[in-house]
């Protein structure tokens, strides 16, 4: 409500406490020309006291966010009279709740107002600005206690450098933290879910069964109800399109970085490399488009004049068009990773009389090739992962075929189709979506931690 | 045939003024240039690196059973003169040469001659060693793979063996001949960058400070193992180290800012050298 004003406060308390820190630690010394007998320069005297201000003032405010609804709530309820609450399911008293809050913010209300429910809502009105009060008045004071904390200790001698910094020290470990912590949240929330989704359909279906078609009946006696949660389908298909995509990435990523890294002027590397590496710039949702609307009917056309039969959603379209997505991938690693070949290499084999090709064929390549390995193995994970494309140029059907002409779908296709639409959560369709993620996150994670691995070990071999 | 008197200096435009220069400006290569049984004859060589000029008319011959040293202050010109002799310099795009260099008699300067036969007949061994990335025998296979020097794989066994045994690394390195050559000291892995040359069977070995990434000990070694090589190669060693240019060379040239001061024999360029710049280089006044 008026939670911004208060920050706003704190904020200028904080600077108003800075300048007072740093007059005070002037003043202890005996003015501008002293400063030299304070520990610290008068300024971090001024941070010491603005933290001090600062910090237990917003970490008071953000507990009472999170209690103050939750004690008003328990309050109000205790106020009711038992006739009312005593036969209420969980469901309905917490509609009731909603009710005497919207009353007392002035909202419409479901029900009908009775007395004992205005007299509540009257009730809530007056906790919720007598723990304003409470809640500005206790900011305050807490502030000034900080502030005079840092007023006594504000001395010659006190090490407020050392404990400014040590401070920002926490603050960063708190932040960096709250990255890994959001990482593992989002890991458990999958898992959690895919459990669930193990209880109803067993593992072994899941990741053996050949037939993927996630119908959920809504009612008892649903026609073609029955649904079946094979994935191999699926994951044949990812690997059908990552494996397209990877016959078309690595040669062109490698030969353009070897040509880029080891023939090509300085000229022309420093206009052809900027834009390989636009490829990788463009939105996904742009290169779909390029695969559903140009790529797919081509091919189809093409297929048709000599014969073939071509789905209008082949795996050949969304494959070719994630390769050039990738391509800037495999070649700015591998540039990376030739670059690192030392001169001294080249300067030993070109002394002994070899050409360039044979230099780059016998001694760059496989003094590089650990990192291009790993290279690949982090445009494999990228390309497994990929979504848009095949979302907008790839199948739904989970044909189980390597038939590149053919219409497969994509572990990332089927979780954005089961989880798109109004669903209920707690249904095996849609928790499947959390098992295909959790696959999908393991086999991603995997293939990195392989790829940094072979990346740094061959990083270790020229330092 | 004493072609000293011709090499007359002829710097165009390029004016260093170092004080040294300025009290005994340089006018011409004291000392012998000629080598009585040459095998690399080099004429009036001028480098470039874009519009810097690095070696200006520079003249010296390198003979048979020879090791001629090259020494002076970092930034001489010493080592890029040595790049001439293999045309290392070709691979840097900047670099420009011109004069004259001959290998038995032949032209190798010009754009036409291919420098991979070149380059097989004039090794070179760098100041860091840089085995590659492969087995010690794949090291030593390496060139003559790419020249096609050996039939079969028995050919191939000799050839590296010989290679081995005169870098003196044989003893050292035949029962792990497929380890990986980076798991060897540093002074091993420069034996076998020569023995890696030798493979190729060539006329002249060229060494760019060969020792200065060695400790005493590897130096020694290899300083012996130069001594022995001179009965089959001609031998240019670039050094820092004026005690090793005393120790190995038969010849040494100083150059100085790009000038090739003054040459002769070894001994008579230590104990009586005719140039001023010579002699404060030598007796450590300067460099």
């Amino acid at each position: 409500m008026n939670i911004s004003l208060l920050l706003l406060a704190i904020l200028a308390m904080m600077v108003l406490a800075f300048q007072v820190g740093r007059n005070r630690a002037v003043r202890v010394v005996g003015g501008h020309s002293h400063i030299r007998h304070l520990h610290s320069l008068p300024a971090y005297y001024g941070y010491y006291a603005a933290l001090w201000v600062g910090i237990p003032a917003l970490l008071l405010v953000l507990l009472w966010i999170g209690l103050q609804e939750r004690v008003i709530t328990i309050l109000v309820v205790e106020q009711l009279p038992p006739s009312l609450t005593v036969a209420l399911s969980d469901g309905h008293l917490s509609l009731l709740i909603n009710d005497i809050k919207n009353l007392a913010t002035g909202n419409i209300t479901s029900g009908k107002i009775t007395s004992e429910i205005q007299a509540a809502a009257d009730h809530y009105h007056q906790l919720q600005s007598f723990a304003s009060i409470g809640l500005w008045s206790l900011v305050f004071s807490i502030a000034g206690l900080g502030m005079s904390i840092a007023w006594h200790r504000t001395q010659p001698a006190f090490r407020a450098r050392n404990r400014v910094e040590s401070i920002l020290l926490l603050i960063m470990i708190l932040f960096s933290s709250l990255a890994i912590l959001t990482t593992l949240g989002i890991v458990l929330s999958v898992l959690f879910e895919s459990i669930q989704f193990f209880q109803k359909i067993s593992w072994t279906e899941f990741f053996f069964g050949i037939q993927w078609s996630p119908q959920i009946a809504l009612r008892a006696d649903q026609v073609g109800a029955s649904g079946s949660f094979g994935a191999i389908p699926l994951f044949t298909g990812t690997l059908l399109i990552s494996g397209i995509a990877m016959l078309v990435a690595v040669p062109i990523g490698l030969l353009s970085a070897i040509y880029l890294s080891e023939y090509a002027s300085t000229r022309v590397r420093s206009i052809a490399k900027p834009i390989l590496e636009i490829l990788a710039g463009i939105p996904t949702v742009v290169y779909g488009f390029f695969a559903a609307l140009t790529v797919a009917p081509l091919i189809r056309d093409w297929g048709e004049a000599i014969g073939l039969t071509v789905a209008s959603e082949s795996a050949l379209a969304a494959g070719l068009v994630m390769g050039v997505m990738i391509i800037p991938f495999v070649s700015s690693l591998s540039d990376d990773v030739i670059n690192a070949v030392p001169q001294s290499m080249r300067d030993g084999s070109y002394a002994l009389g070899a050409t360039q090709s044979e230099t780059v064929r016998r001694v760059i390549f496989p003094a590089a090739l650990p990192g291009i390995v790993g290279g690949v193995l982090l445009a494999i994970s990228r390309a497994i992962g990929e979504t848009m494309i095949v979302v907008m140029a790839a199948g739904l059907a989970a044909n189980l075929t390597a038939n590149p002409l053919a219409s497969v779908t994509t572990v990332t296709v089927q979780i954005v189709t089961l989880l798109t639409g109004d669903q209920e959560f707690d249904s095996a369709k849609t928790l499947a979506a959390f098992a295909l993620g959790l696959t999908l996150f393991v086999v991603t994670l995997m293939l990195n931690v392989i790829a940094l691995h072979i990346v740094r070990k061959y990083r270790e071999q020229y330092e | 045939m004493n072609t000293a008197v011709q090499v007359v200096n002829t710097r165009i435009g390029i004016v260093t003024a170092t004080d040294l220069e300025q009290d005994q400006s340089f006018t011409r290569t004291l000392g012998e240039i000629t080598s009585p049984n040459a095998r690399m004859q080099c004429r009036n060589i001028n480098v470039w690196y874009a519009n810097k000029q690095a070696i200006k008319d520079v003249s010296l011959d390198i003979g048979k059973h020879e090791v001629v040293a090259m020494i002076g202050p970092s930034g001489c010109g010493k080592s890029t003169f040595l790049r001439c002799l293999n045309r290392m310099n070709d691979t840097i795009p900047i670099a420009r040469v011109n004069g004259s260099i001959k290998l038995d008699g032949k032209e190798i300067l010009d754009r036409g001659i291919d420098v991979v036969p070149l380059r097989a007949q004039v090794g070179m061994v760098f100041q860091k060693p840089n085995p590659f990335p492969k087995s010690i025998y794949e090291n030593i296979a390496y060139g003559p793979r790419i020249h096609g020097l050996t039939t079969s794989r028995t050919e191939l066994d000799e050839l590296v063996e010989i290679s081995l045994r005169r870098a003196g690394l044989w003893n050292e390195v035949k029962d792990r001949l497929n380890q990986a050559g980076t798991g060897l000291s540093g002074g091993q892995q420069q034996r076998l960058c020569i023995a890696r040359t030798i493979a190729v069977s060539p006329e002249v070995i060229l060494m760019d400070e060969p020792c200065s990434a060695l400790d005493p000990i590897a130096t020694a070694i290899i300083e012996e193992l130069i001594d022995e090589l001179r009965a089959h190669y001609s031998i240019a060693i670039v050094t820092h180290s004026m005690q090793q240019a005393a120790r190995v060379s038969q010849r040494t040239a100083y150059f100085h800012l790009g000038d090739l001061v003054e040459v002769g024999p070894t001994e008579q360029i230590f104990n009586q050298p005719q140039h001023k710049l010579t002699e404060d280089y030598i007796t450590g006044r300067f460099g």
